[in-house]
């Protein structure tokens, strides 16, 4: 996903960010279908959406469910215009799939709070100019879910240490996120102290559900569909592979749009959600793999450089797919929870 | 669009009936050549076939997306008579003008006429138990008289689909008076029956999983079980969702676009649904009295029956290959409901 402030800042002064926001508060005043339709055609045309992305799909309405109306009022205009862009601040070095043993504290003191701690994995963090953060506000490790809260941090802040981590394909969209005693104000608390594992199980579920976690390997494919369409006589193993995966696609984005039908109606889908997640991962991890194997037995000019560029990339990257907003595992077991099993 | 509602005041009747009806009794004594007459008829007098005839002929004038709940309802218990097929042919009578003859109609995916007039319906889901076959040959579709007239039903290896056989175009035959797409409607049908299947498989596995101890525990208790219950409801969601594209139709003609998505869905889904639910429940679920087999056997069947995923995935990847542009335009919005 591609990172360019400038055209998030187009967006915004299209009014396309921020589109179920309320318009007092700068926002669209749409319902999520309309968000939907429009991140469709952006993912669709390959937009580079990767800027105001995590403010616009979690951030914005986290804020605009549990802020206050001061923190309403302060970030969610600039996050409409594209001028405050937001990370996640979730995973930390001993903290993965077992999310509520984050050991980044808030400890309060005269004032507002001192951050100490560190996140990991958090994307887009040096271009980022907030991150709300999962951490812990009392109690110890011990007590788990209990007195966990959610912060904004400013991450112009002192305090704050970012560094990149160089991935598998020679990008560098992850950092590490360094706290060392960063003082955050009495109005850095999101929502309830104490609620912040609800409030990030609740938000787990935006990030879960949008047509994103369908496309991503879908550049790759349209290009792929080019290649196939550009031979003469396609090959029946190709042919049926494109329909294989289309017909996949097809079946995923109305499960999408049910799981969005819920959103809009107030609901918290969380179960439907990780189903439809670990689902539509499962589709995009297949494609490389399954189109690498029909071009690797083709006979013939070879493809364009470009598809096997593509090619490459997401095969690499492709095993995130099911880590990032919860592992597949952790998403099935959520499901069998949903089912009555646990 | 009219509201779901509509569909509500047949469903409670539905479900009554299938409750005495439809139940695995009646379901394995069809299976086994019995009439069932009682239930037969019961079915026959319910006007359940007429639903979708316009409401001028006597029917209710559903629409096929109007049906998709009810059928599923009816592949929920396995009503073994093609109530499915039966009410597509009576639409189609009633929507020339003209009347159905009586009695259940079961489509044959596939038909060949030798030189000498001999006719074979292969692979006919229900064939044993209609009174009509819908056969497609060359002048077209029309309805062969199964009962009263010389014929073989052909069963193999404990398949629900049925070889029909004539020595000769039989008297009585009846051309259907409208020309229609029969694959895509049973691709469809076959679709829906596949998703209500898989819903109540679902349900039975999770029961057992739930009442089935070993080495002191539920098997719902071992996170290995819990796993693969997961993928299982992934997969009967996946079908559910695809069966519901294939009807979604405003007359009684499903699209052949959406069709084909249907069937090619849960036909793939069958691999897994049905292997997962037998591993959970162990070596019973191979005993003939225990029900799991009912379901798993027509669900291999249905995946057969009207071409299985790669037959339709095949006629997706050619629709996208002939059009121009991405695979959301090509595909996946053209399968999309229309806005309301």
């Amino acid at each position: 996903m591609g990172f360019d402030a400038g055209f998030s800042q187009a967006l915004g002064a299209r009014g396309w960010l921020g589109l179920t926001l309320p318009v007092e508060y700068g926002g669209g005043g749409r319902g999520p279908f309309a968000r939907f339709v429009l991140v469709e055609e952006l993912l669709a045309a390959g937009a580079p959406v990767g800027a105001h992305w995590i403010a616009d799909r979690q951030s914005g309405p986290l804020l605009l469910k549990y802020g206050t109306e001061a923190q309403k009022r302060f970030h969610l205009p600039r996050i409409c215009r594209g001028e405050s862009f937001f990370c996640i601040g979730m995973s930390e070095p001993q903290s993965g799939s077992d999310l509520a043993s984050v050991r980044t504290q808030a400890e309060r003191v005269e004032g507002g709070w001192r951050l100490s701690g560190q996140k990991l994995w958090t994307t887009n963090a040096p271009r980022s100019h907030y991150m709300i953060a999962l951490v812990r506000t009392s109690g110890t490790h011990d007590d788990r879910h209990r007195g966990l809260s959610q912060v904004i941090v400013d991450l112009a802040a002192p305090g704050v240490t970012i560094r990149p981590i160089r991935d598998l394909a020679g990008d560098a969209h992850f950092s590490e996120v360094f706290f060392d005693d960063v003082m955050l104000g009495e109005d850095a608390i999101v929502g309830q102290e104490g609620d912040g594992w609800a409030q990030v199980t609740a938000e787990l579920a935006f990030e879960r559900s949008g047509p994103e976690r369908i496309y991503s390997s879908l550049a790759l494919f349209d290009a792929w569909i080019a290649h196939v369409r550009s031979r003469a006589v396609p090959d029946q193993a190709s042919v049926v592979l494109a329909g294989r995966l289309a017909t996949h696609l097809a079946v995923l984005r109305e499960l999408c749009v049910a799981v969005t039908a819920k959103l809009a109606a107030g609901e918290s889908p969380v179960v439907e959600a990780a189903l439809v997640k670990d689902l539509g991962t499962a589709l995009e991890q297949a494609m490389p793999v399954a189109i690498a194997d029909v071009i690797g037995a083709e006979d013939g000019p070879p493809a364009a450089a470009a598809l096997m560029q593509a090619l490459a990339y997401v095969t690499h990257v492709a095993p995130s797919f099911s880590l990032r907003g919860g592992t597949r595992e952790i998403l099935r077991g959520m499901i069998a929870r949903g089912l009555g099993l646990r | 669009m009219p509201s779901p509602a509509t569909v509500s005041p047949f469903l409670d009747p539905l479900e009554k009936l299938l409750s005495v009806h439809g139940t695995p009794a009646v379901v394995r004594a069809v299976e086994a050549g019995d009439d069932a007459g009682n239930a037969r008829q019961a079915w026959i007098d319910s006007g359940f076939a007429d639903l979708l005839m316009p409401e001028a002929s006597g029917g209710a004038g559903l629409p096929l997306r109007m049906a998709d709940e009810l059928l599923r309802t009816c592949a929920r218990r396995l009503l073994p008579w093609p109530l499915d097929a039966t009410m597509i042919a009576r639409a189609a009578f009633a929507g020339a003008g003209g009347a159905a003859p009586d009695g259940f109609v079961a489509i044959a995916p596939q038909t060949s006429v030798d030189a000498d007039g001999r006719m074979l319906c292969r692979g006919v889901p229900d064939g044993a138990a209609a009174d009509w076959i819908l056969a497609t040959v060359a002048e077209g579709a029309m309805l062969v008289p199964v009962r009263e007239h010389r014929s073989e039903a052909v069963f193999r290896g404990g398949t629900v689909a049925t070889d029909v056989f004539w020595h000769a175009q039989p008297a009585g035959t009846t051309p259907i008076p409208r020309g229609m797409d029969w694959m895509a409607i049973g691709a469809c049908l076959m679709a829906t029956r596949i998703a209500g299947a898989m819903e109540r498989l679902l349900e039975m596995t999770l029961a057992h999983a739930s009442t089935r101890a070993q080495f002191g525990k539920p098997l719902a208790a071992f996170q290995a079980v819990q796993q693969q219950l997961a993928v299982m409801a992934e997969q009967v969601a996946a079908a559910r969702m695809a069966a519901s594209i294939g009807m979604l139709a405003e007359g009684i003609e499903p699209d052949p676009l959406r069709a084909a998505i249907a069937k090619a869905r849960t036909s793939e889904a069958v691999v897994e649904v049905t292997s997962i639910a037998h591993g959970v429940h162990g070596a019973i679920g191979i005993a003939a009295e225990f029900d799991l087999q009912l379901y798993t056997r027509r669900l291999h069947a249905w995946r057969l029956a009207f071409g299985t995923e790669r037959r339709w995935q095949g006629v997706v990847g050619r629709a996208l290959l002939a059009a121009e542009g991405p695979v959301l335009d090509a595909i996946v919005l053209r399968a999309a409901p229309p806005a309301a």
